[in-house]
């Protein structure tokens, strides 16, 4: 089965998910972000005209303030237009189909589309579907990746860490419906972590999750011990509903991060958060707020590997 | 019409006959194997050197969509779907629009089956009214009306009390009850195997005790009523070996799988492919492999095609929302020699699973070509190799999980009742 996601050339012609990402792509993407930080980092933040002419379209069929924002300030930054559709979570109830969409808006000339849809696979149909000039990058689809969110986690980890072969990192929360926790396992031991560890309770972790490389905890004392790393997940409130834990309060006071705990990580851990944040939910403010969290640094570098991500693809040959 | 069927190798399973024979039809029925009755003469010759002649197929479960689901499939697209594949004898669930919960719905059915004059149809009638599971159906009169069992197709019936009660009205008067073991609430909004690849994928899944915890409130329920228990479509290893020890424990328990799930596993969803989208959900290669030793001891009784028509337009969905369901009499009978040829196993041997075991879990007279039987039967070339596009597909529904694959085997001419209902 062919990657959808490379071109025949091995190149980067959609970014769907780190699974089978080579690590060569994702070492490209980093770096490439790297230059972008460094252009952003001077005083007045200059446009690059690397997208310049080209039309990148947002669709967004789940709501979302913050991965649509960076999307769009990266595009804008490249100089691409850009335009945003936020088409609520059923476009289909208005009786036009998802592809029937995506034909709309390649009608319009689009050379690029940002979609997150709350349906897995859904950003894997629309690639299979558009034309081979047409890029479509993946913010998020159902549970199944989220792969700029991870790849700016890698970043981050990157830039606080230096090297990924010696780290032991810890992703705690809700892994059985988090995106982002797949695509961060994925992009981890693609880069060669050599430990990755999830924590949670057994309701929140999904089948087998040990055959994508992670070693399994369900106890944050033992999970976290001598970590580089803690990478929370946003616990949604609705998982309550479904029987899968008893309280906010409950997974608070077992699985919440907070200092005692975090002190049994290395002294020179990083505590990472994809956001929105719950506090007092999964993480304490004092957590949240310390000097560890490196969460607010993992935004603005997820404009720069937006970026690199766009400005690769655009620089893709068909 | 006479009809004279020469120079093919004949493989009855019910006779245990493999050899080569030729068969002679007259009004409708067998009249000679081997040699022509006196004063035969044949109005019709069908030379079948290098092909094998078989009794027509009988697949246990052929959605045709009518009445209510015309724009995925209609009795004329999907009977000529039948005899393109050499099925003669299917039986149909009852999840129509609305459900075969009425002898005139019944009556209807097989009327207008019966005028199109290709395959015949056995409906299985609704369980209980609207496939609700809350109120009985009239049995009798479904019965009378042509139902060979009676089902709640997919619909869960999650009352055990109105379950228990069914089965014990249909054992009254001892008629089939045909159930899909799946527990409603663990399957939920699952739409694979809950497993590896759904973790991967992030797909909502379907975990195996969500078979097994139904299928042991039926298995219960049958040694208390006393009811013909069928198991439809079982998909996993432990609940093969569930149905095993029931069986060896003396329980009259039938069973049944579909081919997709003899061939395919979860791994095969590949990139969120929605032709691989199926009911119950593609397990993993261990459960198909468990799968295949229960056909092959006896504990899975019969292959059937699971055909379920789906329009484009459900299927080009994100996988998940995609409707469940693939095409399927076409490809029965190839898939049956492939499964056949993987596992080393004789003709004579598998084609029992799609011949005369699925006609006796219907209890008709189907299924063989034994002197004065009915004259269905199925000649087909195992040497032609083919392509499965799905374009050139009499069914309707035009989605296959084997789309281009290569198949061996193809059905030559489909004989029903005596006349030659398919030729190619």
């Amino acid at each position: 089965m062919n990657n959808p996601q490379l071109n025949s050339n091995g190149e980067l012609q959609h970014l769907l998910t780190t699974d089978g990402l080579p690590v060569r792509i994702v070492r490209d993407i980093l770096d490439k972000a790297a230059e972008f930080v460094s252009v952003a980092e001077g005083k007045e933040i200059k446009k690059v005209p690397l997208l310049h002419g080209k039309s990148v379209f947002n669709i967004f069929f789940e709501n979302s303030t913050r991965t649509r924002t960076t999307f769009e300030i990266a595009a804008k930054r490249l100089s691409a237009d850009v335009v945003n559709l936020n088409i609520g979570s059923s476009s289909t109830s208005k009786g036009e189909t998802l592809l029937d969409t995506v034909d709309n808006l390649c009608a319009m000339h689009a050379d690029m589309f940002v979609v997150r849809h709350s349906s897995s696979g859904a950003v894997h149909l629309i690639a299979k579907h558009v034309a081979p000039e047409v890029h479509v990058i993946n913010a998020g689809d159902g549970r199944h990746a989220h792969p700029t969110q991870a790849l700016l986690d890698m970043f981050t980890i990157r830039h606080y860490k230096k090297e990924f072969h010696n780290l032991r990192v810890a992703i705690v929360g809700d892994v059985l419906h988090s995106r982002v926790a797949r695509s961060q396992i994925h992009a981890l031991t693609t880069l060669g972590v050599p430990e990755v560890r999830v924590v949670a309770p057994k309701t929140l972790l999904p089948t087998q999750v040990e055959k994508l490389g992670v070693q399994v905890y369900h106890d944050m004392t033992q999970g976290l011990k001598d970590v580089d790393v803690i990478m929370m997940l946003r616990l949604q409130n609705e998982r309550m509903q479904g029987a899968l834990l008893p309280s906010a309060q409950e997974y608070f006071k077992y699985y919440g991060l907070t200092q005692e705990r975090l002190a049994l990580a290395k002294s020179d851990a990083i505590v990472m958060h994809p956001g929105p944040m719950n506090r007092g939910v999964e993480i304490d403010s004092s957590v949240a707020d310390g000097t560890h969290s490196v969460i607010l640094p993992q935004v603005t570098f997820g404009i720069a590997v937006r970026m690199a991500v766009m400005s690769m693809l655009a620089g893709s040959k068909q | 019409m006479n009809i004279h069927i020469k120079n093919g190798r004949l493989i009855d399973p019910h006779n245990k006959i493999d050899a080569k024979q030729d068969v002679f039809i007259a009004d409708k029925h067998i009249v000679g194997i081997g040699k022509a009755p006196q004063g035969f003469a044949a109005e019709q010759v069908i030379d079948a050197s290098g092909l094998i002649v078989i009794p027509g197929l009988v697949d246990v479960a052929a959605r045709l969509r009518e009445p209510g689901y015309e724009y995925k499939a209609t009795l004329e697209s999907e009977m000529e779907a039948a005899m393109a594949g050499g099925v003669t004898s299917l039986s149909c669930p009852p999840d129509t629009d609305p459900p075969l919960d009425e002898p005139g719905l019944v009556e209807m059915l097989k009327h207008r089956a019966r005028s199109l004059n290709q395959s015949r149809v056995f409906p299985v009638g609704a369980l209980t009214y609207g496939l609700k599971g809350a109120e009985l159906t009239e049995m009798i009169e479904l019965t009378e009306a042509g139902c060979k069992a009676f089902s709640q197709a997919d619909a869960p019936l999650t009352d055990t009390r109105v379950l228990m009660r069914a089965m014990q009205y249909a054992s009254t008067f001892g008629y089939r009850v045909w159930l899909r073991p799946q527990d409603m609430f663990l399957a939920a909004d699952g739409v694979a195997h809950d497993g590896e690849v759904a973790t991967r994928l992030g797909l909502p899944a379907i975990p195996v005790v969500a078979e097994t915890i139904a299928l042991s409130t039926m298995l219960q329920l049958a040694r208390e009523t006393g009811a013909k228990l069928h198991v439809c479509r079982i998909s996993s290893a432990e609940g093969v070996e569930m149905v095993r020890a029931a069986k060896r424990g003396g329980l009259a328990v039938t069973c049944d799988v579909s081919m997709n799930h003899v061939h395919l596993s979860e791994m095969d969803i590949g990139y969120f492919d929605s032709n691989y989208h199926l009911s119950p959900p593609l397990r993993s290669l261990r459960d198909r492999d468990a799968l295949r030793t229960g056909l092959l001891d006896g504990t899975i009784d019969a292959i059937c095609s699971n055909h379920s028509p789906v329009d484009e337009d459900a299927k080009q969905l994100p996988f998940a929302e995609a409707e469940a369901g693939a095409t399927g009499m076409e490809l029965l009978l190839p898939l049956v020699l492939k499964w056949a040829a993987e596992e080393k196993l004789s003709l004579l041997e598998a084609l029992s699973r799609v011949t005369i075991n699925p006609a006796q879990l219907l209890g008709v007279k189907m299924g063989h070509l034994s002197v004065g039987a009915h004259a269905d039967v199925c000649v087909f070339d195992p040497e032609t190799n083919w392509k499965v596009e799905p374009a050139a597909l009499k069914s309707q529904g035009k989605n296959t999980p084997f789309n281009g694959y290569t198949m061996q085997g193809r059905v030559r001419h489909t004989i029903v009742e005596g006349h030659v209902a398919y030729s190619i």
